[in-house]
C-alpha cells in the first residue's frame, strides 16, 4: 500500500510556507485575486496579518519593520491596483537595499493578458524595481518559489523581491513540502573576499598618513557594526558615515566626524577631501556624497569593500576593490593587519587629527539659539536628549530628515529609518509603524514635515487598530522646506508652488483618529511638551511643532561642487 | 569600442526582457540582440553586441552579471573569436539585371533560395562588414527586404564558454 500526502490548496501551502520561513508579521490589504489566501489567513494563528490602509503603506511598514529588524518585510496585495499602489514601496526598499517579499494575486491563469477585471502586469511592471521577481504557473512551484524568494531577497545585497501569483493558482491542489535550503546556479553572491586583496589593502591602509574611513548602509545590513568598530578603534582613523550608515558606528565616540555629503559637516567633508588613503566600507559613492566627481578625493588612494561588484568602480575609480560580505572582509581584514609588521603611522596621524581638530572647531552645525521662534534644529536635539539617543527614529524626506541625520546621534545600527536613495515622502509614519510593531517595548519616533506626514497619513488608522503607539515630531513650517530653501538658493526666492496652503488642524487630525494631538509654538514649550509625549506610552502623540519658517539646512554643498567648497550658515560663512 | 557580449540564461519567461530593460534603464545601448535556446533547453544563449567605454563595457558586465537569470557573461570579443550574421534579402531581378544580381551574389557566396519572375531571395551569412558590402554593392533601388538576425558569436580554440 502506498503512503501519499495529503494534498493541500495553494492558499493554505501559502501560509504554510511562510511559517516554516519564520515569517511572524505580515502587512496587506485584501482583494478578489488573494481571497482564497485571506480565507486560509483567516483560519490560523502562526502569521499575524496587519491591515494598512494603503498598499503603499504596507510596502513601507515592512520596509521600517526589516530595517529595524534585519528580518525580510513581507508583504500581500491584491493584484492590478494592490501592487501598483506598492511601486513606490518596492522601489524605495531597493534604492537601500532592504530585504521585502512582496506577494500579489495575479487574475486567473487562463486571463492573464486578456485586459480582466483587476489585471496588470505586475512582473513587467516592478521589474526595474525589484532584485527579482516570479511568477508563479503551477501550484506545485509555489512552495520552493517562496522559499527562493527570501533567499534572493536576504542574501547577497538584499533587496525587494515580488512574486505574482494568480488566483487558480491558490486554489490548486499538490502535496506541500518546504526546501531545507536552496540551489540556483545563476544566482552564488560572493561571501569571502579575495586574500591577496585583503592583504594589499591592509598595507596600503598601514601606510596612510591622512587615513578616513566611509561607510555606508551596507554595514548595517551586513550586521557588521561590531567589526567595523573593532577595525576603526584599533587603528585610531577618523569615520565618517553616510545618510544611510549612521549608526554602524557611535556616532558619540571621538574618532566619529559626522555625516558626510551634502549636508555632511565641515569635518567630514574636509576630511575626505584632504585623505591620501580612503576606506569605503558598504557605500556606493552617491552623488549627494561625492558632490563633483572630478573633484572628489583628489589626493587619495582609495579601497573599496562592498558585497556587489557592480557598485566598485561604478562612479569613482577604485584601487583596492574587494568583493564580499562586509562582516567576513572586515574579520580578515583586521586579522591582516594585526598579522603585518608594520603599525599605523602614530607621528601622521596626530598631525591629521590636528587638522580634523581645527576643522570641528568651526562647529558647523551650530544654529542661532533664541527663545523667539521653535528652531527645527532644537526639537531634534532635545528628542535626542529626553530619549538618551535610544530611539527608533523614523524620517521623511527633506529639511526634517537631514536635522534628523545632524542632531541625533545614533549609537546603534538600525535605530535610524529613512529613504535615503529614493527620497519618499510618505516614507516615515508607515515605517515608524512597522518598526514599533517589531519592538513594542521601544521608544519610536517619526520625525516628519507637515507636507511628508499628510502622504500616508491613513496609517494612523491602522496604528490605531494595532496599537503601535508610536511619536510623531512634525516639523511644521508651512512650506516644502527643502524645495523652498532650493528655490531660495537657485530660483532667486520665486516660490513656485512649495508653500503649504490649507493645512489641517493637526491636533483635531489626529483626535479624529483616536489619537492625541499636541500643538507646540513656543520655544519654550518644546522640552516640557516632548517629555509629557514621551511620556504616554500607550498612545499615538502627533507633535505639531510650529517651527521658523526659513530655517535653511546648512552646511550645504550645492550639486555639481566639490567637498572644499561647502556653505555654512549666512552669517557665520567662511573667508 | 564594439563589444560581443555572450550571456548564458535561464531559459525562462521575462528573462529577455530582464537583459533588454536594463539596457534602456541605464541608458546602455544596443546595437544587435539575438537569443536561442542551447542543447540545454532550459539555458539559453545571447549575444548582444553594443559600444561603450572600457568603463562602460566593465559596469555593463557587471550589472548583466547582476541579473538573478544570468548564468554567465563573457565578453568574447576580448579574445579571438569568430562572428557571424544571417541576411535573407529580396531584390528585384528582371532583365539584363537579372543575370547582374546572380553573378553578385556567386562572389559575395551567398545562395539564391526563392525565386520568381520578378525577383531573387537570397541567403547570407558572414559578419555585418560583408553583409554591409554586399549591401553596399547592389543599386539601391533593386532592394525590396532586408532581413538581418543580428550577430552570433563564439571564441576560438579549444575552450568552451
Amino acid at each position: 500500500m502506498s503512503k501519499t500526502k495529503k494534498k493541500l490548496r495553494g492558499a493554505e501551502i501559502f501560509i504554510r510556507a511562510l511559517a516554516d520561513e519564520g515569517v511572524e508579521h505580515i502587512f496587506g490589504y485584501p482583494g478578489g485575486a488573494v481571497l482564497h489566501i485571506y480565507d486560509e489567513l483567516y483560519k490560523q494563528t502562526d502569521v499575524e496579518h496587519i491591515l494598512v490602509r494603503h498598499e503603499q503603506g504596507a510596502c513601507h511598514a515592512a520596509d521600517g519593520y526589516a530595517r529595524s529588524t534585519g528580518k525580510p518585510g513581507v508583504v500581500l496585495v491584491t493584484s492590478g491596483p494592490g501592487i501598483t499602489n506598492c511601486i513606490t514601496g518596492i522601489a524605495t526598499a531597493y534604492m537601500d537595499s532592504i530585504p521585502l517579499v512582496v506577494f500579489s494575486g495575479q487574475v486567473p491563469t487562463h486571463l492573464i493578458g486578456n485586459d480582466a477585471f483587476q489585471e496588470a502586469d505586475a512582473i513587467g511592471i516592478t521589474r526595474p524595481c525589484v532584485k527579482h521577481n516570479f511568477l508563479v504557473k503551477d501550484v506545485r512551484d509555489l512552495a520552493a518559489t517562496i522559499k527562493r524568494a527570501f533567499f534572493v531577497a536576504t542574501s547577497g545585497r538584499p533587496g525587494p523581491v515580488v512574486v505574482d501569483i494568480p488566483k487558480d493558482i491558490t486554489a490548486d491542489s499538490c502535496e506541500y513540502a518546504y526546501p531545507d535550503k536552496v540551489e540556483m546556479r545563476s544566482y552564488k553572491p560572493v561571501v569571502k573576499g579575495h586574500p591577496g586583496q585583503i592583504k594589499r589593502a591592509a598595507e596600503l591602509i598601514l601606510s596612510a598618513h591622512r587615513p578616513m574611513i566611509y561607510t555606508g548602509g551596507g554595514v548595517i545590513l551586513g550586521e557588521a557594526s561590531k567589526e567595523l568598530t573593532e577595525f576603526t578603534q584599533m587603528l585610531g582613523y577618523p569615520i565618517t558615515n553616510t545618510l544611510m550608515g549612521l549608526g554602524a558606528y557611535p556616532a558619540t565616540d571621538k574618532q566619529f566626524v559626522g555625516m558626510l555629503g551634502m549636508h555632511g559637516t565641515y569635518e567630514a567633508n574636509m576630511g575626505m577631501h584632504h585623505c591620501d588613503v580612503l576606506i569605503a566600507i558598504g557605500a556606493r559613492f552617491d552623488d549627494r556624497v561625492t558632490g563633483d566627481l572630478e573633484k572628489f578625493c583628489p589626493e587619495s588612494k582609495i579601497i573599496h569593500i562592498d558585497v556587489d561588484p557592480s557598485s566598485i568602480s561604478k562612479n569613482v575609480p577604485v584601487d583596492v576593490p574587494i568583493v564580499g560580505d562586509v562582516k567576513s572582509v572586515l574579520n580578515d581584514l583586521v586579522a591582516a593587519i594585526k598579522a603585518s609588521k608594520n603599525k599605523p603611522n602614530a607621528g601622521a596621524l596626530k598631525t591629521w587629527w590636528k587638522q580634523i581638530d581645527e576643522w570641528k572647531k568651526i562647529d558647523c552645525l551650530r544654529y542661532e539659539k533664541t527663545d523667539k521662534v521653535i528652531k527645527p534644529q532644537f526639537v531634534i536635539e532635545k528628542l535626542y536628549e529626553l530619549t538618551r539617543g535610544d530611539a527608533f527614529v523614523s524620517s521623511d524626506v527633506g529639511q526634517h530628515q537631514m536635522w534628523a541625520a545632524q542632531y541625533y546621534k545614533f549609537d546603534k545600527p538600525r535605530r535610524w529609518i529613512n529613504s535615503g536613495g529614493l527620497g519618499t515622502m510618505g516614507f516615515g509614519l508607515p515605517a515608524a509603524m512597522g518598526a514599533k510593531l517589531a519592538h513594542r517595548d521601544a521608544t519610536v519616533v517619526c520625525v516628519t514635515g507637515e507636507a511628508s506626514l499628510v502622504m500616508c497619513l491613513q496609517e494612523l488608522s491602522t496604528c490605531l487598530q494595532y496599537d503601535l503607539p508610536v511619536v510623531i515630531v512634525n516639523l511644521n513650517n508651512r512650506y516644502m522646506g527643502m524645495v523652498r530653501q532650493w528655490q531660495e538658493f537657485f530660483y532667486d526666492s520665486r516660490y513656485s508652488h512649495s508653500y503649504m496652503d490649507a493645512l489641517p488642524d493637526f491636533v483635531k487630525l489626529a483626535e479624529a483618529y483616536g489619537h492625541i494631538g499636541m500643538h507646540i509654538e513656543k520655544a519654550t514649550d518644546v522640552e516640557s511638551a516632548l517629555k509629557e509625549a514621551l511620556a504616554i506610552k500607550d498612545r499615538v502623540v502627533l507633535m505639531d511643532f510650529i517651527t521658523d519658517q526659513t530655517e535653511n539646512v546648512y552646511p550645504m554643498i550645492a550639486s555639481g561642487k566639490g567637498h572644499n567648497e561647502m556653505h555654512l550658515a549666512p552669517q557665520r560663512e567662511l573667508a | 569600442m564594439r563589444h560581443i557580449l555572450s550571456l548564458l540564461l535561464e531559459n525562462e519567461a521575462g528573462a529577455l526582457s530582464r537583459v533588454a530593460g536594463l539596457f534602456s534603464a541605464r541608458a546602455y545601448n544596443i546595437e544587435s540582440l539575438t537569443v536561442a535556446p542551447t542543447e540545454d533547453p532550459t539555458v539559453s544563449r545571447l549575444t548582444l553586441v553594443t559600444s561603450g567605454s572600457d568603463e562602460i563595457i566593465e559596469q555593463i558586465t557587471k550589472q548583466v552579471n547582476k541579473l538573478v537569470d544570468v548564468i554567465k557573461v563573457v565578453d568574447i570579443s576580448e579574445s579571438a573569436h569568430i562572428e557571424r550574421e544571417l541576411m535573407l534579402i529580396k531584390l528585384e531581378a528582371r532583365g539584363a539585371g537579372r543575370e547582374e544580381v546572380k553573378r553578385m551574389v556567386e562572389i559575395f557566396r551567398g545562395r539564391i533560395i526563392d525565386v520568381t519572375e520578378k525577383t531573387y531571395t537570397i541567403e547570407m551569412t558572414g559578419d555585418g562588414e560583408k553583409l554591409d558590402a554586399f549591401i553596399g554593392a547592389l543599386d539601391s533601388r533593386i532592394i525590396l527586404e532586408v532581413v538581418r538576425s543580428g550577430v552570433s558569436g563564439i571564441t576560438r580554440g579549444d575552450k568552451a564558454m
